[in-house]
């Protein structure tokens, strides 16, 4: 089976679809929900709140340092609904495959999927297989869809952000980013960087032990820290102020991005997440998650200043002050 | 990292800045002519620090928004030719020319590859032997050397599919050029610190000495900028304008002699027009007679007749005479998602730092 490639009788709904499904899915995702087969999952009730959240991976090169597009689609809607303060339950994943991919790729990312999965204590209850013509896709495509419950004391959203609210960080940025430009344009670094994909659900269950006063809470992924702190002072109508010397960062990224001209705020991450918490908690809940292996390097990197102007400022490293935008376009790296 | 963590330090940096503030109180008005410098500038908010008796102002320092629009569009149709893959550095991609850009011609099907160096041209060129494989050679004297090893190495390789549009222009003619049209007063010049690494401190000589202008080499960290800075308003007040190298430990005062072989080996000099100021004579790198066969100027292609927005004022703004904010396009028609200007499109623009960062 590892030698053959994906032709598109194998998304023609027949007996090819189904021994694909039965050796591949079945074999991996293995529960009992997606084992009955049916149209849809039947889920049993719950009186929490109940968090959806969709999103689709396109990313390529599809597998790259750190990871590959199965985790990260298992990651990026686990950590989604995590953001919502939700505990991931259920996943749908629906494949968009590329005709000639080869049957031993689609195995790794579908082990790389329940690997994830199980990580995060999240089944995968329902799904989808279609298989394109070359060139219609480029490679494998994923969607996953999420339901996760948020308990009922637990009001985390992007317009809750509050003045003297402290911004944590998990850890350093731009690691992602980098480890998919290096993997795409075969750059040589002298320092490997692996994409820093990670499930942050149950650190920020960690974090909720502290406090149900976690304000918002975001994943900076495309666009990075510094959209995502916009769109959070967009949605609260505040003013952030954070420190560049505080934020966290890898040597080999800062020296990357340096060579490149890249600047790191907007770089995705793909394992991280910006809280923002009252001022009285900050260093309870700091200190929870540097005990996390998903926030060992956890810092505060600012505050909400002010109410009324939804602006972002950088304290420079030299003192200087500046205002961080959002992300316009692609970011590309400088001429000289 | 080390050497440039000692470049980035705060209280060196203030240290500098009380001693700018103690040295002199009267008008001080720099011009920075390399797109690295305005962008450090921005990036660690240099001009909030410096006392309000110094500006800051920039000059023609960025390659994509000096290149002229019909350029521009020759460039873009090139992507119009059949089996043929354009390579770039990333900051083309989204110049708007006359009506398409380089972006636009993607999403309509031509292949377009963002590279990171031009050797990578030539790799391409060697796994699609069957198509013309372009390179949009634009930069200054930093980037022009390595342009020439590429077509040098693309002759030894036997390369015969890859081309090279060039763009290339020249600092001190330009230097020249805007000060002798005395249309924006200056005292005291930053001199890039990147050409400079290839073409030495001399070519500089002809701007204290005709123009009694002071000139330092300056790096492109916090310290180094700001060290420039004190360094031009101590020679401006003691009244010995020179040019004085202050990134000596990346410039030599003979630049680097391989490179500047490299150039000359490879390229002729030719008037160029360059946006916002027209023709400069000897300005421009166009390949010598012995590389045409490589020159992608020899395609014949149907270019759109120029047509620029006549609110721009990219050209203004390349010259020192007006900041973007003075533009009527700015921020408000003219932003990076939809650019009218070049200005506004590379990392490096004027109008995208005063748009990012202000």
């Amino acid at each position: 089976m590892t030698e053959d490639i994906i032709t598109l009788d194998y998304g023609s709904g027949g007996k090819l679809s189904n021994q694909l499904i039965r050796s591949l899915f079945l074999r991996y995702f293995n529960n009992p929900f997606l084992n009955q087969l049916h149209d849809g999952a039947i889920l049993p009730p719950s009186d929490k709140k109940i968090a959806f959240s969709t999103d689709s991976y396109t990313v390529s090169p599809i597998f790259f340092n750190g990871g590959d597009i199965g985790k990260l689609a298992i990651h990026g809607t686990v950590n989604d609904l995590a953001m919502c303060g939700a505990i991931p339950k259920y996943l749908s994943v629906s494949l968009i495959i590329e005709e000639g991919t080869s049957m031993y790729a689609l195995e790794q990312i579908t082990s790389s999927m329940a690997e994830a999965a199980q990580q995060t204590d999240i089944l995968i209850v329902t799904g989808d297989t279609k298989v394109v013509n070359k060139g219609d896709v480029d490679g494998i495509f994923v969607n996953t869809t999420g339901i996760g419950y948020i308990d009922l004391d637990v009001d985390i959203n992007p317009a809750r952000a509050q003045v003297n609210d402290f911004i944590l960080i998990n850890g350093p940025i731009g690691n992602h980013g980098i480890s998919i430009l290096a993997s795409r344009e075969n750059l040589e670094l002298e320092e490997s960087i692996p994409s820093d994909t990670a499930p942050l659900a149950d650190l920020v269950q960690q974090m909720l032990s502290i406090t149900r006063e976690i304000h918002v809470l975001r994943d900076p992924t495309r666009g990075g820290l510094a959209t995502a702190l916009n769109e959070i002072a967009q949605s609260s109508q505040v003013e952030i102020e954070i420190g560049e010397v505080k934020i966290p960062m890898d040597e080999a990224v800062k020296d990357t991005c340096q060579i490149l001209g890249y600047d790191p705020l907007y770089l995705a991450n793909e394992g991280k997440l910006i809280a923002f918490v009252p001022e009285q908690y900050a260093e309870k809940v700091l200190e929870k998650m540097k005990k996390s292996c998903y926030g060992e390097q956890a810092a505060i990197i600012g505050r909400v200043v002010a109410r009324g102007k939804a602006e972002v400022y950088l304290l420079t490293e030299i003192g200087g002050k500046r205002i961080v935008g959002m992300l316009s376009g692609e970011q590309l790296p400088r001429i000289c | 990292m080390k050497y440039y963590d000692e470049y980035r330090d705060k209280n060196l940096c203030q240290l500098i800045i009380e001693k700018i503030k103690k040295l002199t109180k009267e008008e001080i008005r720099i011009m920075e002519v390399c797109g690295t410098h305005t962008m450090s500038i921005f990036r660690y908010g240099i001009k909030n620090l410096l006392p309000a008796n110094i500006s800051l102002i920039s000059g023609p320092g960025c390659p994509v928004c000096v290149t002229p629009i019909n350029e521009i569009d020759h460039m873009i149709s090139l992507s119009d030719m059949e089996e043929t893959i354009i390579t770039t550095f990333g900051d083309m991609i989204n110049v708007p020319g006359s009506t398409s850009s380089l972006k636009k011609k993607k999403a309509e099907g031509a292949d377009i590859r963002v590279i990171y160096s031009p050797l990578q041209a030539l790799g391409i060129a060697e796994q699609f032997p069957q198509k013309r494989v372009i390179l949009i050679g634009i930069g200054f004297e930093t980037t022009i050397p390595l342009l020439a090893s590429t077509v040098l190495e693309a002759k030894k390789r036997r390369i015969d599919n890859f081309f090279l549009f060039s763009l290339a222009k020249l600092m001190p003619p330009i230097i020249k050029t805007l000060l002798e049209s005395n249309e924006v007063k200056i005292d005291g010049m930053l001199c890039p610190g990147h050409v400079s690494t290839i073409i030495g401190t001399k070519p500089y000589q002809f701007i204290p000495e005709r123009y009694d202008i002071a000139c330092v080499i300056a790096g492109f960290e916090p310290v180094d900028i700001l060290n420039a800075i004190y360094h031009i308003i101590e020679q401006r007040i003691k009244k010995i304008p020179q040019v004085e190298n202050k990134y000596r430990r990346a410039v030599r005062e003979e630049g680097n002699p391989l490179a500047l072989a490299l150039i000359n080996q490879v390229f002729l000099t030719v008037p160029s027009e360059w946006r916002g100021i027209g023709m400069v004579a000897e300005s421009g790198l166009e390949l010598r007679p012995e590389f045409s066969n490589l020159n992608a100027r020899n395609f014949s292609v149907k270019i759109e007749r120029e047509r620029e927005n006549e609110l721009c004022r990219c050209g203004d703004v390349l010259r020192g005479a007006i900041t973007p904010r003075q533009c009527p396009l700015f921020r408000s028609v003219c932003t990076p998602e939809n650019p009218v200007g070049s200005c506004m499109v590379s990392s490096e623009g004027t109008c995208s730092a005063y748009y990012r960062y202000n």
